[in-house]
């Protein structure tokens, strides 16, 4: 079992944070050895900036620019939607612009998200081939049950056959990207059961019926 | 007197205060409500809560659904402006390569400093935590008792408002009547992890937490703040009032429009301008304090980062509340030919026994927690229980093979999710997609805790920081060089915390993640917990520590550092209530000894 984490986003994970140090410290050893003044360092990308304006509401692209060509943005939407499905408690990922925000997400010129770029253009290559191998049509084109026929090889990473590994790497990030898309939009949180962020006057806790299911009513 | 210009400022003043956050903060607030004339230099830009904090925004309308970048390390939503564990162009350095002994060093280039994203657990050092060699023969004891700073929790407690319960547990201290707001509410899973832990003997009790869980007492206070003092008095009772109770939704991390929790740019700030005894020039990044051929000091040399022109302002009192590692720079930096090693160095203790806190987590899944019914668990942003540190007889009577203890935050409920909201999932299902990822997602959502230590670092000789011999940031000035290195006494600690909160997870019929292999891979890099204090240690002697009791440093009699420099050890308590306690305790002493003219 991998070690579970608390459902929050915002927590820096240790693996990422000592990356980024080391990349840091690197480059600051550079400098030192370069004589150089501390401005002349490189930067990766120009993202928005340890100072950007939290109140403004984003959207994809308004930062830096998106990737995905319009075939790729075409399988993207059909692997999202297969991945999280419209049913009666909301509508399918790209219904609430998830599609779009993956683009986002792999276009981003912060550390990691260059690989994450590479696996998620390289996978939805990889399922238009393997869809037309199969199918003779690209993934958007199959029914559902010819796309669950690839999922099922690919969505399961810990089991996938070895010819299917790379791609089930691609599914599991692309799967994590779609569902962290779509549970933070109002419909996602919705769906989930999130009904905070509103202002009350006094913080009730647990209601008797949550009460009643630990045990403790 | 206002936020100014760097050329407006007065020829003279009585007190510059370096630094605008905790310590900062606190020394303005007590020096201008007794009618000092104060100058306070912020390195970073100005920054008001009000207008610039992000309330009620959800994280599909942040770049990246609001995930940590290295330009927010706390996701794009924390308060925190040009800072994080690297500042552009403010380089620092670190003697070793070795990933074990890197310090990790957090800063805030913003007006009110780290006070504005911080966690606001607010816990009073006990009557231990002031006597630690005592105690065990190890580190340094305070040249002062925990009855000594008592009164100043007590009034940093109403000031700011702190909500919590006294249980009167040891080394725990309870608050006197009328200091503590009430707690809020505990969550299904804090309340479940209450019930279970008390069969392993492990108490968990409601957090204390600088937010107002209640509208401050404006009528009652402000007479036993300022006693005597009728503008004091009239001013923080205004200031009282135009903080709203928190409304139980956002993150504290962000800031507060609404002024409900603890940050110092809607607490103490405002009534201190108010006083008309308050000058602020931000973008002052301060070089050196300077001296005179006496050996006083006569006010501090810095660089207005909008025109990069050298400025210096004058003053009968220095107050360095940089943040420890930074006042240290600044004092290190602060070199003549009477001082070639820096002022208040004759010791040679300046960067000396630099803290951190021990860090460590793991977290779980609990199968009682899924399908919990549909209710609102924000609360008050951060926890609201905390397990104090509960096994003193065991660790006194030698049991548990390290000396020192710390206590467990919690991380539970049904959070505003975000990019990580379903990422526990493929460890319990394996992947899938689809209908049946749907219908996990609502089951399993709000089923995970994670459980995180905070403990004790003992103050060693391979901990400290110095000047670099070559690398400057981009105003021109040195920066510094960390050395780090965690004893035994931490590691094991680390390992403790992850197999109790094991133990914790399973008492709950949860199941807790792999813990590492040992406590050196568990333990969090120095630095990471952000509670970094020491450098300018107090102590009873010269020769063996920088300031005095009222961190004043012993060398130079007008130079006082009120961060959390003067710690001569970090107990599991965050920092920074004692900061505030300890600075309006110095401050009130810095007074005294003006009023004296003895500075």
């Amino acid at each position: 079992m991998n070690t579970p984490e608390p459902a929050d986003s915002l927590r820096l994970d240790r693996r990422s944070a000592i990356k980024w140090m080391l990349t840091a410290t690197a480059s600051v050893a550079l400098m030192e050895r370069a004589g150089m003044a501390a401005e002349g360092t490189p930067k990766v990308g120009v993202g928005y900036g340890t100072d950007p304006d939290l109140v403004k509401i984003y959207k994809p692209g308004d930062v830096w620019a998106l990737t995905f060509t319009d075939p790729q943005r075409r399988t993207a939407t059909a692997l999202c939607d297969t991945i999280i499905p419209a049913d009666d408690k909301s509508p399918a990922a790209s219904k609430v612009g998830v599609p779009d925000f993956i683009d986002e997400w792999i276009s981003a010129p912060y550390p990691g998200h260059t690989d994450d770029k590479r696996t998620v253009l390289e996978g939805l290559a990889w399922i238009d081939e393997e869809s037309q191998k199969r199918f003779g049509n690209n993934f958007a084109d199959l029914v559902l049950k010819q796309k669950n026929a690839i999922c099922d090889d690919i969505c399961v990473f810990g089991t996938a056959k070895p010819e299917f590994k790379k791609a089930a790497g691609f599914f599991r990030k692309f799967r994590d990207l779609t569902a962290g898309g779509f549970y933070s939009t109002p419909e996602g949180m919705k769906d989930i059961g999130y009904v905070g962020n509103v202002p009350t006057v006094n913080f009730a806790g647990p209601t008797p019926e949550a009460l009643k299911h630990l045990g403790l009513a | 007197m206002p936020h100014i210009s760097s050329s407006k400022t007065q020829p003279v003043y009585d007190v510059i205060v370096v630094g605008s956050g905790a310590g900062g903060g606190q020394t303005a607030y007590t020096l201008t409500m007794e009618g000092a004339k104060v100058l306070m230099l912020e390195a970073g830009r100005n920054y008001d809560p009000v207008k610039e904090t992000p309330m009620f925004q959800t994280n599909n309308q942040a770049p990246l659904r609001g995930a940590s970048t290295p330009d927010k390390p706390f996701g794009f939503y924390d308060s925190t402006v040009d800072g994080g564990w690297q500042v552009p162009g403010e380089p620092y350095t670190s003697a070793s390569s070795d990933p074990a002994r890197q310090f990790w060093w957090w800063r805030a280039r913003m007006l009110g400093g780290r006070t504005n994203h911080w966690g606001r657990i607010s816990l009073r050092n006990g009557p231990y935590d002031f006597k630690p060699y005592t105690r065990d023969g190890l580190g340094f004891d305070w040249p002062m008792s925990y009855e000594d700073l008592a009164p100043y929790y007590n009034k940093t407690e109403m000031l700011v408002g702190v909500y919590g319960t006294n249980e009167g547990l040891e080394n725990t201290p309870n608050s006197p009547a009328g200091c503590l707001l009430p707690p809020p509410k505990m969550r299904a899973g804090e309340l479940l992890a209450q019930h279970r832990a008390k069969k392993l003997g492990i108490p968990v009790m409601a957090i204390h937490r600088a937010v107002l869980s209640a509208k401050q007492d404006a009528e009652n206070l402000p007479a036993k703040l300022h006693p005597k003092n009728a503008k004091a008095q009239r001013l923080i009772a205004k200031a009282m009032r135009e903080r709203a109770a928190c409304f139980w939704a956002t993150a504290c991390g962000r800031g507060c429009s609404i002024k409900a929790n603890y940050q110092s740019t809607t607490v103490h700030l405002p009534p201190a301008l108010d006083t008309g005894n308050l000058d602020i020039v931000t973008d002052a990044m301060v070089r050196a304090v300077t001296v005179d051929e006496n050996g006083k000091a006569t006010g501090v040399s810095y660089i207005d980062r909008k025109t990069r022109e050298e400025r210096t302002v004058k003053a009968r009192v220095v107050v360095l509340a940089a943040s420890s590692a930074e006042s240290v720079r600044i004092l290190l930096n602060s070199k003549s030919p009477r001082f070639p090693n820096g002022l208040a160095n004759s010791s040679g203790l300046v960067g000396k026994y630099i803290m951190d806190t021990v860090g460590a987590r793991l977290g779980g899944q609990i199968p009682a927690l899924e399908n919990l019914p549909v209710h609102n668990e924000d609360g008050a942003g951060g926890s609201h229980v905390y397990v104090p540190w509960w096994l003193y007889k065991e660790q006194h009577a030698g049991k548990l093979g390290f000396a020192r203890g710390y206590h467990i935050e919690f991380d539970s409920g049904r959070r505003m999710p975000g990019m990580g909201s379903t990422s526990g999932l493929e460890g319990i299902n394996g992947g899938g997609y689809g209908q049946q990822f749907k219908a996990d997602a609502r089951r399993y959502y709000g089923s995970f805790m994670s459980f995180a230590g905070r403990g004790e670092m003992i103050p060693n000789d391979d901990s400290f920081c110095e000047l670099d011999p070559t690398v400057k940031d981009k105003w021109g000035i040195p920066v510094l060089r960390f050395h780090w290195k965690w004893s035994e006494h931490e590691t094991r600690q680390a390992a403790h915390m992850q197999k109790t909160f094991g133990e914790i997870i399973e008492s709950m019929g949860g199941k807790a993640g792999k813990p590492e292999a040992t406590g050196a891979a568990a333990i969090e890099p120095g630095g990471k917990i952000i509670h970094e204090v020491g450098g300018t240690i107090m102590g009873t002697d010269p020769k063996k520590s920088v300031t005095n009791q009222w961190c004043q440093t012993w060398e130079v009699k007008n130079l006082f550092v009120n961060d959390g420099g003067a710690f001569c050890s970090n107990a599991d308590k965050n920092p920074t209530l004692t900061i505030m306690a300890l600075a309006w305790r110095s401050s009130d002493y810095l007074l005294e000894e003006m009023r004296k003219g003895n500075l």
